[in-house]
């Protein structure tokens, strides 16, 4: 009649069973879950940073020339940090110098555009030039001025 | 008995050639690897000079309990900066660590003394091996001799004995 079901049945009950059993005998912790505290303790092995040790190749009195560089090279390592700090703040400082140099700048560029018009007014005195009015006006009289000036000397 | 820890410098002497890998002997319970590759300089082709028996200046790259420890004679940015086969001549002797940590203090009274008694070289490897070099055999053997004595002398007693030699 029915044993082939009751059969299976009766397997999943046993398999169900079994789990059961299973997951019994399996342990499992009942306490709350702890939190993970975040450990302050690092471990150092190496007691080189500890006591801040020197190098260990070292020279004297100019045996190996090129172990006293590395000697003052790896010493001054903890001093250059130091040095990388005060360039920061001189750098503010050159700021100034930058900004006198950019003006400079600004006025030997436009030094550049002019020699040419006043190399064109140094050989054609007399004739006028319409295209560029403003600065060749300004420009003359205070070339001629200066020229001027120079004749008392004379 | 030295434990290697990553980053230390230590003097390892050669023992082995396995093929592209040396083994040296550092004081530690296992023989380290240094590649030949790990030298300044140093490519497939051209291979650095190393035979048995030669000392070498290096650090750890990896030092942990599980692992064979290995080295290397390069910086982090390729540099040698001081690393590799100590030349010729020397003397190599042990002391111990503790000695070690104080000759390697920022301001050590006893290297101060010896750098002004003459001209020498010195090496000091973390896992109490240090290495001298001087110009005659004498003097070596007396700044050898200071070094092993300086654990147990005082200061003065120290500077009384660096008197002597000076005097001399």
């Amino acid at each position: 009649f029915m044993q082939r079901g009751l059969d299976s049945q009766t397997k999943k009950q046993l398999e169900e069973e079994e789990k059961k059993i299973i997951s019994e005998e399996h342990w499992y912790l009942d306490v709350p879950d702890l939190k993970e505290k975040e450990s302050c303790i690092i471990e150092e092995r190496s007691f080189i940073p500890c006591e801040d040790l020197v190098y260990g190749r070292m020279s004297f009195k100019g045996f190996n020339p090129e172990i006293e560089k590395l000697m003052i090279q790896m010493n001054s390592k903890c001093k250059e940090e130091e040095i990388e700090v005060d360039d920061k703040m001189e750098a503010d400082v050159s700021d100034e110098e930058m900004a006198r140099r950019y003006e400079t700048l600004v006025g030997t560029i436009g030094k550049k555009f002019l020699r040419k018009r006043d190399q064109r007014v140094l050989k054609d005195d007399d004739e006028d030039d319409a295209v560029d009015e403003d600065r060749n006006s300004n420009i003359i009289p205070s070339k001629k001025a200066k020229k001027m000036f120079l004749k008392p000397q004379d | 008995q030295y434990v290697p820890v990553k980053g230390d410098h230590v003097i390892g002497i050669v023992t082995a050639k396995a093929g592209d890998v040396f083994k040296l002997d550092v004081g530690g319970s296992e023989p380290a690897a240094l590649s030949y590759l790990a030298f300044e300089g140093a490519t497939k082709r051209n291979r650095p000079n190393v035979q048995v028996g030669d000392l070498i200046y290096g650090q750890f790259l990896v030092a942990n309990k599980d692992m064979e420890p290995e080295m290397v004679c390069i910086d982090s940015s390729g540099k040698s900066s001081g690393m590799g086969i100590i030349g010729q001549d020397g003397f190599l002797f042990k002391v111990s660590l503790g000695l070690i940590r104080k000759l390697l203090a920022p301001k050590c009274e006893i290297i101060q003394e010896l750098s002004q008694l003459y001209p020498f070289e010195l090496v000091l490897g973390m896992n109490g091996r240090i290495w001298v070099k001087a110009k005659t055999v004498q003097q070596t053997l007396i700044i050898v001799n200071i070094l092993e004595a300086c654990e147990y002398m005082t200061a003065e007693q120290r500077r009384q004995a660096l008197a002597k030699f000076l005097g001399k």
